[in-house]
């Protein structure tokens, strides 16, 4: 059950691209262990709220504070303040990201991918990493493919150890950017089955953009509908997909249902 | 007697050749390396690094590459020798910093053909900047560009001959050298040659099943 502490706050949150403003004045919060998806159409800035919670993209205004800490700026004295990029790696090291197309690094086996930040970033032990990663490869079921490199794994597969790359950091917060739009139809069911038991096994809060709308409806405390970078509603699953109160959420859903 | 080719002072420049060749394949092996290493020292400076230090980076590698390693070869040797005791040690380390300007470029480009979505993993599991080039990018760049690398190495390998102009007693200088003592030029020249094609076509035989390897 989500609590009610504000686990990730975006306040006044504007982005644009050159002249192009994508997100404009938004204002929402993840609560500690709760679960939002955003769904919205093409363009709508979905990928782009998880990149700026990533420190992926420089946030054009406004603020992100994660567990009571900012992000990326700060107000100190009444102006707003860049945060040092190593206090950000510190507070970005609580959030995990898990990319449509894997990005897991070719050139290291399954388990050294898994491996090299709890080693480089957390300070673990070779041998105490290893155990880690081996009990993460289990619950994802790659265990067997430890050794393998990730050009010989399918999609599905490449995915779930990028799952439990991510989830080797102990982050706090997850990001899931479409994890399964980049897999062959026969693997999706596969990452989604993982997915559902750590929503359950764990009280990770998390950021989702899926098109998986029964999945989303599983998964999800909270849904929120974008449009061109505002949210047009938002509400508990069962609200929004059996009774939006807006035409554009009904016409959406009409669409991808 | 006087036929264009005898055995005899084939036989009688081999050793000295052979010395010169020592040499040319000293010269070789350390120019590679300190391209190797400078390339890519420069390569990620010219990433990396802020403008101040970057701008003038790329000023001077413009500057050697734009010049004939024959004149980088007498000036250097000009300027240092005071200073150098060993002309080797200027031959080579102008080889090897001429050639540092060309394997820049091709760490550049097999930096640029690591995907973004690399660089992206890398900050979503915080590593460090230095560990993400070490550990991720530098790996993957440097696999793109290896058999590129090796092309240079071959022709540094070919350029050797030129350190004649500083007096470097390489093979080419010794068969010269020989030539001018014996009034035969031909089987000491004719030898150098072959001894050249003999070290390099098997190496770019190696290369091209490197590169096929990686494709
Ligand atoms: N790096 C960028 N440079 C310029 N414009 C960008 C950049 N990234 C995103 N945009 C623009 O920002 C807007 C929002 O993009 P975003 O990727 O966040 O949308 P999305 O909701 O994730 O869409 P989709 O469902 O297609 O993934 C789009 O108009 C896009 O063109
Ligand atoms: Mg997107």
């Amino acid at each position: 059950m989500p609590e009610n502490t504000p686990h990730l706050e975006f306040r006044d949150v504007t982005k644009s691209f050159g002249g192009n403003t994508v997100l404009n004045d938004l204002n929402f919060t993840v609560g500690t262990g709760e679960r939002v998806t955003l769904i919205g159409p093409s363009g709508s800035g979905k990928t782009t709220i998880l990149r700026l919670v990533m420190t992926l993209e420089e946030l054009t205004g406004g603020y992100i504070d994660l567990g009571g800490n900012p992000l990326q700026y700060e107000e100190r004295g009444g102006r707003r303040m860049r945060v040092p990029d190593r206090q950000r790696r510190r507070t970005t090291q609580q959030v995990g990201m898990v990319f449509q197309h894997f990005n897991l690094f070719p050139n290291m086996t399954v388990m050294e991918n898994i491996v090299e930040a709890p080693i480089h970033v957390m300070g673990l032990k070779k041998a105490e990493a290893e155990a880690k990663a081996e009990a993460l490869l289990d619950k994802v079921g790659m265990a067997w493919k430890k050794d393998a490199r990730p050009s010989q794994l399918s999609g599905g597969q490449q995915q779930r150890v990028a799952i439990a790359r991510a989830l080797a950091m102990d982050p706090e917060v997850l990001l899931l950017d479409e994890v399964t739009s980049a897999l062959d139809p026969e693997q999706v069911g596969e990452v989604l089955a993982v997915l559902q038991d750590i929503a359950a096994e764990t009280d990770i809060s998390m950021l989702i953009v899926t098109h998986e709308m029964q999945f989303a409806r599983d998964v999800s405390d909270r849904v929120m509908m974008f449009d061109q970078g505002s949210i047009v509603e938002e509400g508990e699953p069962d609200k929004i997909f059996s009774d939006p109160s807006h035409q554009r959420t009904q016409d959406f859903l009409r669409a991808v249902l | 007697m006087s036929s264009w080719w005898s055995w005899e002072h084939a036989i009688g420049a081999l050793p000295t050749l052979l010395d010169g060749f020592k040499i040319t394949l000293l010269a070789t092996v350390l120019g590679t390396l300190i391209a190797l290493v400078l390339g890519l020292i420069v390569a990620i400076i010219r990433r990396s690094a802020p403008s101040i230090v970057s701008a003038p980076v790329t000023g001077v590698v413009e500057f050697v590459r734009m010049t004939p390693l024959v004149v980088q070869l007498v000036f250097a040797n000009l300027v240092l020798s005071p200073y150098v005791d060993s002309t080797l040690a200027i031959g080579i380390w102008v080889l090897g910093i001429h050639y540092t300007t060309y394997m820049a470029e091709v760490y550049r480009a097999g930096i640029d053909a690591v995907p973004t979505g690399q660089w992206e993993a890398a900050t979503a599991l915080s590593l460090p900047r230095s560990r993400t080039w070490r550990a991720v990018i530098v790996p993957q760049a440097i696999r793109n560009t290896l058999p590129a690398l090796g092309n240079y190495a071959i022709s540094m390998f070919k350029e050797t001959p030129f350190f004649f102009v500083i007096y470097i007693p390489e093979m080419v200088r010794n068969a010269q050298t020989y030539g001018g003592d014996t009034f035969r030029y031909t089987e000491a020249i004719t030898l150098a040659g072959l001894i050249f094609l003999a070290a390099s076509y098997p190496t770019s035989l190696l290369i091209r099943r490197l590169e096929k390897k990686l494709a």
